[in-house]
């Protein structure tokens, strides 16, 4: 297998051994062994979701820089040294032809797509622009606090390879501003600049936002600019051209898929779209295992909210839309609501609205598909909260992430009548005003439950668990989270078994 | 000319210097600017000008850029005549002098000739859209009624001028210092304000995006009716633009001039005004309570003493407010910091209004300012089109070719415009233009090299 080297790189950096941050400017052309192509995908998707999860969590940025370190040393090694950089830039191509996608349809695609994966068939499920939104975000985030982790040196060939004219301030330079650099720095309210700070000397046409902040400074022309502001400006040249590739991308995978292959197409990118690497709720657990007598109570008790909504509508209303069906249905399938019980519950709702007769022609066929009893026999995974959270309702829907969609008064009331005191709320609100919606669903968890939950609600699942898992024992809290954690622990799956969901 | 015959309207257009004696009437009015046009209006500078050196012979040179700037005239009866273009100086003198327009101003210079704009396409490869276009800046004294009390509206006058002067004075320091420009001209707008034309070749090719951060960076004062104090300095230090505008210029300003020429503590009223600024209410009463009690006999002016006491009070220490750390200086800055037109910079088509012209209102010429003695400028003897005429008739007639106004009030604004602004700024051209002519050539030869 050989990567093709750029010319410039090979000449400074990568000779002297210095590792360089790939800017993925082209697809490599490689050869990639069809499990290399889905193993190093996941991979780089927990990388992603674990940014994802530090970011929803408000962690600062030195916090977020360790927390990459830490996840990209736990996923994205190789024993052979030479194949880290493969492994890298490959897993980034895979992921951008996941998340290219977005509804509507495309102009047809004019060039001949440039990747030469091997015998390499791919069905991209149409998908929201938000999961693209998401993807360039996460990827930007990773870029960033990579860079900052970067080696001066290596810094200064990331700014060489995006042909930024910032040349880095001499320390004599340094001299003669440092009490101007001190005093900007102080204007600013930022970290004052130490005798090894390192500065670029920009022209100040390069970085209007800063010149408009007067959060440079300025002389003959030229912006002197901290190295913090220097991340902000790379990462935002990552992100435009990402962004930019990402459509091109999506242009040449819809002319090529139309054109060839509409028959044998693999869902292994499908499923890595909406895939969530966290514990596998698929399957009921035993101690989450729910009759339908007890439903009613374990609604109340220990759904979150979204799920809480959906059920008192459908109690409400006697009906739920397709969304909501499947979000709900697939949440109670991961409960442990058995697949005949669940048969009956929808049953019985739906009848009083529809008949019973309807329900078995048009709605028991979808329930058992859910369970994997029908068709394709998929058994389909309960949504995470970042598909949820993804979801956008519109007129009589249910579904979706409440903390995102339900207005303040709204989502004030349905606080309130879940159990959370008015200061509790008031920081569950703060939280929303922010998007930090699944910090959002901790709060409210810690607040009913009276129990800190460090380890964050990802999946409604796992807030159900986690509560039953509290209210069934009466043991003190500290145990408790020390239970949930090694639970979690336990319950990571080993990628085989991520595998096994998506045949 | 016979001067009862341009009172009376006439178009005969000859000097009679028999009646040198007789006083023309002051003010302005069409036959006047008639003959401003023909005799005193300085074509062939502000040709060379708007031409950054594409008039000359050299083979760099673009024909083809004087005739894409655009022009505007507004005539009497305010009809307004935009997209105007003209191939050259003679085509320049003569439409203007044919329109006699009542103030002409200046647009940025098109990828196409602006008269021809409807034969392009908005979209696409054959656009129509502004190419190059100076920084500029528009300062008018009205901006700051809300802190004279000499004058209001269209007013101005020796004890308000001064803060057109201190907006000299900064912005110029900073375009020059931190932003590195060269060819700056400072115009007085002929009634009440300044504008400022950056022409180097890198402003005239800023984006709007750029334009407008360099406003944003110069705007300190954000007035609106809801807020009592306009001017908010966080942060535990100045920047050093706005540090060097204070010691260098502002503080000066406000407690050698200001403080008595518009007597900012002289009344209760004006007193409340400053007090309402102070972010702690308790130092404010502290402030009110001490000058309630007004201790006659005192020989020291009001406004001095009354000032040594609120910076006393706000820098003693006593008072650890987060608010009160920079309270001294946003007063000051509140009072005297330069208030620009932000609409009038940000936008690369904006137009902006020729120097030289003669302003309808006060019938006084539109000179330019030097910003390193413009505290010596002095808006109310800036020559009058009437007193300019008096001065053509009264210094008989010239020598064949010589330029009239030479032998007026108006030669020395020529004179300093040529010297201090034009011929560093042509000399400038020619060497951008030369090489970057030279490093093509350069170019060339070596891509044909084997």
């Amino acid at each position: 297998m050989e990567i093709v080297r750029r010319p410039q790189l090979k000449s400074t950096a990568i000779d002297r051994g210095v590792p360089t941050l790939p800017l993925y400017r082209s697809a490599p052309s490689l050869e990639v062994r069809l499990e290399d192509f889905e193993l190093y995908a996941i991979d780089r998707l927990r990388v992603l979701t674990g940014i994802s999860d530090g970011l929803s969590r408000g962690k600062r940025p030195e916090e977020m820089e360790k927390l990459v370190a830490e996840l990209w040393k736990a996923n994205m090694r190789h024993p052979q040294a030479s194949e880290v950089m493969n492994k890298d830039i490959i897993s980034h191509f895979v992921l951008r032809l996941v998340y290219c996608r977005t509804y509507g349809l495309c102009a047809l695609s004019l060039d001949y797509c440039c990747f030469h994966f091997l015998a390499y068939r791919v069905r991209i499920l149409a998908h929201r622009e938000d999961l693209r939104k998401w993807f360039l975000s996460m990827e930007t985030a990773l870029f960033r606090y990579r860079f900052r982790l970067q080696t001066a040196e290596a810094q200064r060939a990331v700014l060489a390879e995006f042909q930024l004219p910032y040349k880095a301030v001499t320390t004599s330079e340094f001299e003669v501003i440092k009490d101007k650099l001190t005093l900007v720095a102080r204007s600013i309210n930022q970290t004052l600049p130490t005798a090894d700070a390192i500065f670029y000397k920009v022209p100040f046409q390069e970085v209007p936002e800063l010149v408009a902040g007067r959060r440079v400074f300025l002389s003959d022309g030229y912006a002197y600019v901290a190295m913090n502001q220097v991340v902000s400006l790379v990462a935002t040249q990552f992100r435009s051209l990402l962004s930019k590739a990402l459509t091109l991308t999506n242009r040449k995978w819809m002319s090529t898929i139309r054109e060839q292959e509409k028959d044998r197409l693999t869902p292994i990118v499908e499923a890595l779209s909406t895939s969530y690497v966290g514990p596998d709720y698929s399957v009921g657990r035993e101690f989450g295992e729910v009759s339908l007598k007890d439903i009613d109570n374990v609604a109340k008790s220990s759904f979150p909210l979204c799920m809480r909504h959906l059920f008192d509508k459908l109690r409400e209303d006697h009906h739920l839309k397709h969304w909501g069906r499947m979000q709900l249905g697939l949440f109670l399938k991961g409960v442990g609501l058995k697949l005949d019980d669940a048969l009956a519950f929808w049953k019985a709702e739906f009848s009083q609205k529809v008949g019973a007769e309807r329900f078995d022609k048009e709605y028991a066929y979808s329930i058992r598909h859910n369970y994997g009893k029908e068709g394709k026999r998929v058994d389909y995974t309960p949504y995470s909260c970042q598909k949820i959270i993804s979801l956008t309702p519109s007129v009589g829907d249910h579904h979706g992430c409440p903390y995102r969609h339900f207005s303040e008064e709204n989502l004030r009331a349905a606080l309130c009548k879940m159990g959370v005191n008015s200061g509790g709320v008031e920081d569950v609100m703060d939280k929303v005003r922010h998007k930090h919606y699944q910090l959002a669903c901790t709060l409210t968890f810690e607040a009913i439950h009276g129990c800190p939950n460090d380890a964050g609600i990802n999946h409604p699942n796992q807030y159900f668990s986690d509560s039953q898992k509290i209210l069934k024992s009466k043991v003190k809290c500290l145990r408790i989270s020390f239970l949930v954690t090694s639970v979690i622990d336990l319950e990571f799956p080993p990628i085989s078994t991520v595998h096994s969901l998506h045949p | 000319m016979v001067i009862e015959e341009a009172v009376n309207g006439k178009d005969d257009m000859l000097i009679d210097g028999q009646m040198a004696d007789q006083v023309l009437p002051s003010g302005f009015n069409l036959n006047f600017l008639n003959l401003y046009y023909a005799k005193l209006f300085p074509y062939g500078d502000i040709f060379k000008w708007m031409s950054y050196g594409n008039d000359g012979k050299h083979p760099a040179c673009d024909k083809s850029y004087f005739g894409r700037r655009e022009l505007s005239f507004t005539l009497e009866n305010d009809i307004y005549l935009r997209f105007l273009s003209f191939n050259s100086v003679s085509e320049l003198e003569k439409g203007i002098r044919e329109k006699c327009p009542f103030k002409i101003d200046i647009g940025p210079v098109y990828s196409v000739d602006p008269s021809k704009r409807h034969a392009y396409a908005q979209s696409g490869e054959n656009v129509f859209k502004p190419v190059e276009r100076e920084l500029i800046f528009d300062i008018d004294i009205t901006d700051y009624d809300d802190v004279r009390y000499c004058c209001s509206g269209a007013d101005v006058c020796l004890d308000c001028w001064p803060l057109m002067t201190a907006a000299i004075k900064v912005i110029n320091t900073a375009l020059r210092d931190d932003f590195g420009f060269r060819h700056i001209l400072w115009v007085y707008s002929g009634r009440r304000g300044v504008h400022c034309w950056v022409c180097d070749g890198k402003a005239r090719r800023l984006t709007n995006e750029q334009r407008a951060a360099i406003a944003d960076y110069f705007r300190v004062y954000k007035g609106s009716e809801n807020s009592k104090k306009k001017v908010s300095l966080t942060g535990h230090a100045l920047h050093p633009f706005l540090v060097r505008s204070y010691t260098e210029v502002l503080k000066d300003l406000f407690e050698q001039t200001l403080l008595s020429s518009q007597q900012i503590f002289s009344t209760e009223d004006r007193c409340e005004k400053v007090l309402e600024m102070i972010p702690d209410e308790s130092v404010a009463a502290e402030l009110r309570g001490r000058w309630q009690k007004r201790s006659s006999g005192s020989k020291d002016d009001i406004n001095a003493v009354r000032w040594e006491h609120l910076k006393h009070t706000l820098q003693s220490g006593r008072h650890k407010g987060q608010g009160l750390r920079r309270c001294v200086e946003e007063i000051v800055f509140s009072f005297s910091y330069p208030r620009l037109d932000m609409e009038v910079s940000k936008h690369m088509n904006h137009l902006l209004k020729a120097p030289f012209c003669v302003h309808p209102k006060t019938g006084r010429v539109c000179v330019p300012i030097d910003p390193v003695h413009c505290h010596e400028f002095d808006p109310t003897t800036v020559p009058t089109l009437s007193q300019l005429l008096q001065e053509l008739n009264s210094g008989g007639m010239g020598q064949e070719g010589d330029n009239d106004w030479d032998r007026t009030s108006l030669g020395e604004s020529v004179r300093f415009f040529r010297s201090s602004f034009l011929e560093p700024l042509l000399k400038a051209c020619k060497e951008e233009m030369e090489s970057a002519y030279n490093s093509k050539l350069q170019q060339s030869k070596n891509s044909l090299s084997w």
